[in-house]
C-alpha cells in the first residue's frame, strides 16, 4: 500500500474503530442515552433535529466568517501599518499582545453588557483571530531577503513598490500561515462568546444549542452539534489549506511535494 | 583620475557603527569597458567596497564617483524573487522605474538568450539548478545594458565544473557587450582567467596593497586556462595575496 493511500485510509479506520468501541461500550455496559447516547441515536438525533441544527450551523458559521474576515482584513492592515510606520508599532503593538493575552472568556461577558449581543459575538471572534494574522504578517513583512531590497534600493523602487511588490510578496506565506490559525479561532471565539450569551438567555447559534442541550439533558443533541461544529472547523482548516495550497504550490517549499 | 575611468575612489574609508573599520585608505580607477577583479581574503572589505561603488552604501570617509543611475549588480546568492518567473525575475529593474526601454520584453528575451536561458523564461526559481539560477540573476543585471556591471563572489557557491562554464560564458558576454565589469572574488585562478588587471586587496582595513595585470589576449578558453603561462599568473597572484595577508598577520 503507497504512503498516500495509508495516510488517507487510517484515520478513517480509526474513526471506524472509535464508533465501534463506543458503540459496544454503550450496549455492553448498559449505559443509559441521557449519559452517553450510542452513536446511531447521536445519527439520529442529527437527522431528526437536522432543521434546528442547521440553522444554528448557519448563525455560527456567518459570526464565524465575518470575525474570520475582519481579522484578516485587520491583521494584514495593521501589520502593514506597523511595517511601514515604526512610531505606530510601537504604541499599538502592546496593545495587541495584551489583546491576545486575556483570556477571551473573561471578555465576552463585558462585551456583551457594552455591545449587542450579535456584535459582541463578532467581536469575541474578531479578537481571538486577529493576533496571529497581525503577529505572522509582521514576521513576514520584516523578514524580506535583505539582498532583494537592496536590489530594489538599486533600481530605485518606491515605498510603495517595495511594499506590493516585494515585501508582501515574500510575506504570503507567513500570511497564509496566520489566516488557518484564525480561521479555526475565529470558529473558538465565535463558540466562546455564543456560550458566554447563551447562559445569559439569549441567541441562537451552535454553541448555543450545546449550552441549551445541557440544562436539558438532551446529550445526544449535544453530540450532534459537537459534531457539526468539528465538520465545521475541519472544513474551515481544508478551504484556508487549499488556498495555501493554490497560492504557494508553484514557489514556496513548503507547498512543494516532496520526490521519494 | 583619468579622463575615461567610469570608477573612481579616492582615499575611501568605512567605519561600520559597531567600530568595524572596514576599509580605510582605498583608492582605485575603473577605466571604461574595462574587467577587473578585486581579490582578497574574506572580511577584507570588498563587498563593502561594491555596494559603496553601487551607492547601496556611503562612505565614511573619501570620495567616490560612480555611475550610481547605470549599474547592475550580482549578489553573491542568486537573490531572485522566488514568487515570479525567471522572466519576471530579469523583467523587475523595468518594472521599477530605474530603466526603461522602448520594448522592455525584447531586452528581456535578448537577456535571456545571452545567459542560454531563453527555455527557461517560464519556469520559477525552485525549478531552476544553481548555477542556472546564477545565470538568471546575470541576465537581470544584464537586462538595462547598464554601464558598470558589479559582481559580488557571483559563482562562489557554485561546484568547479558549473563555475569554469560561467567563467567562460561570462567573458563571452563581456566580449559581446563591452561593459565595465568589477568582480569581487578569493578565487585568485577566477580573477587571472578572467580578468584584464586585478587588485589585490589587504584585509582589516582594506585596502589595495597591489595591483597585477594580466595582458593576455582575449577570447581566453580552456587552453588558456591549461596553459603554462595561466600557471605563472596565478603563482604571481597567489604570491601577492600571500604578501597582502602576511601585512597584517
Amino acid at each position: 500500500m503507497s504512503d498516500r493511500a495509508l495516510r488517507t485510509a487510517l484515520p478513517f479506520v480509526m474513526l471506524g474503530l472509535t464508533v465501534f468501541v463506543w458503540d459496544l461500550a454503550v450496549l455492553w455496559f448498559a449505559i443509559p442515552p441521557y449519559v452517553l447516547p450510542a452513536p446511531g441515536v447521536v445519527a439520529a438525533t442529527l437527522v431528526n433535529d437536522a432543521p434546528l441544527l442547521l440553522q444554528s450551523l448557519l448563525v455560527t458559521l456567518t459570526i464565524t466568517f465575518q470575525g474570520f474576515l475582519l481579522a484578516a482584513v485587520g491583521g494584514i492592515a495593521l501589520a502593514i501599518v506597523f511595517n511601514q510606520w515604526r512610531v505606530a508599532d510601537y504604541a499599538l503593538y502592546p496593545y495587541a499582545v495584551i489583546l491576545q493575552v486575556t483570556p477571551v472568556v473573561a471578555i465576552a461577558p463585558l462585551l456583551l453588557i457594552y455591545l449587542p449581543q450579535p456584535l459582541a459575538v463578532l467581536a469575541c471572534a474578531w479578537i481571538v483571530a486577529f493576533f496571529p494574522v497581525l503577529a505572522n504578517t509582521t514576521l513576514g513583512l520584516n523578514s524580506v531577503d535583505r539582498n532583494l531590497l537592496a536590489l530594489f534600493q538599486l533600481y530605485k523602487a518606491s515605498r510603495w513598490q517595495i511594499l506590493l511588490r516585494l515585501k508582501l510578496p515574500a510575506a504570503l506565506p507567513e500570511i497564509l500561515a496566520g489566516l488557518r490559525i484564525a480561521g479555526g479561532l475565529s470558529l473558538i471565539g465565535a463558540v466562546v462568546a455564543e456560550i458566554a450569551a447563551g447562559s445569559a438567555g439569549a441567541g441562537s447559534g451552535l454553541a448555543y444549542r450545546i449550552a441549551e442541550s445541557g440544562y436539558r439533558l438532551n446529550i445526544s443533541r449535544m453530540f450532534a452539534a459537537l459534531l457539526l461544529l468539528s465538520l465545521a472547523g475541519v472544513a474551515i482548516f481544508f478551504v484556508l489549506s487549499a488556498l495555501s495550497h493554490a497560492l504557494l504550490h508553484r514557489w514556496h517549499e513548503s507547498a512543494v511535494r516532496q520526490e521519494r | 583620475m583619468s579622463a575615461s575611468a567610469v570608477v573612481s575612489l579616492r582615499g575611501v574609508g568605512k567605519t561600520f557603527e559597531n567600530g568595524t573599520v572596514a576599509l580605510a585608505g582605498l583608492s582605485l580607477d575603473i577605466a571604461e569597458g574595462e574587467f577587473v577583479s578585486l581579490l582578497g581574503p574574506s572580511g577584507c572589505g570588498k563587498s563593502t567596497a561594491l555596494r559603496i561603488i553601487a551607492g547601496l552604501s556611503e562612505a565614511s570617509t573619501g570620495a567616490v564617483t560612480a555611475p550610481h543611475d547605470d549599474v547592475g549588480f550580482v549578489f553573491q546568492d542568486p537573490t531572485l524573487m522566488p514568487w515570479a518567473t525567471v522572466a519576471d525575475n530579469v523583467m523587475l529593474p523595468f518594472k521599477l522605474g530605474a530603466a526603461h526601454s522602448a520594448d522592455a520584453s525584447a531586452a528581456v528575451t535578448q537577456a535571456l538568450a545571452r545567459v542560454g536561458l531563453s527555455e527557461f523564461a517560464g519556469a520559477f526559481p525552485r525549478e531552476l539548478s544553481g548555477g542556472m539560477r546564477m545565470r538568471a540573476s546575470i541576465a537581470r543585471a544584464l537586462v538595462t545594458e547598464p554601464r558598470l556591471l558589479l559582481m559580488d563572489e557571483p559563482f562562489a557557491a557554485l561546484d568547479e565544473i558549473t563555475r569554469f562554464k560561467l567563467n567562460n560564458d561570462l567573458l563571452a558576454v563581456w566580449q559581446e557587450m563591452r561593459r565595465t565589469v568589477i568582480f569581487v572574488t578569493h578565487s585568485v585562478f577566477e580573477s587571472v582567467f578572467l580578468s584584464q588587471r586585478i587588485l589585490v586587496m589587504t584585509a582589516r582595513p582594506g585596502r589595495v596593497f597591489t595591483e597585477i595585470d594580466i595582458p593576455v589576449a582575449y577570447p581566453r578558453d580552456e587552453s588558456f586556462r591549461t596553459s603554462a603561462e595561466y600557471a605563472g599568473y596565478c603563482r604571481q597572484v597567489s604570491e601577492a595575496l600571500a604578501q597582502a595577508m602576511g601585512v597584517v598577520a
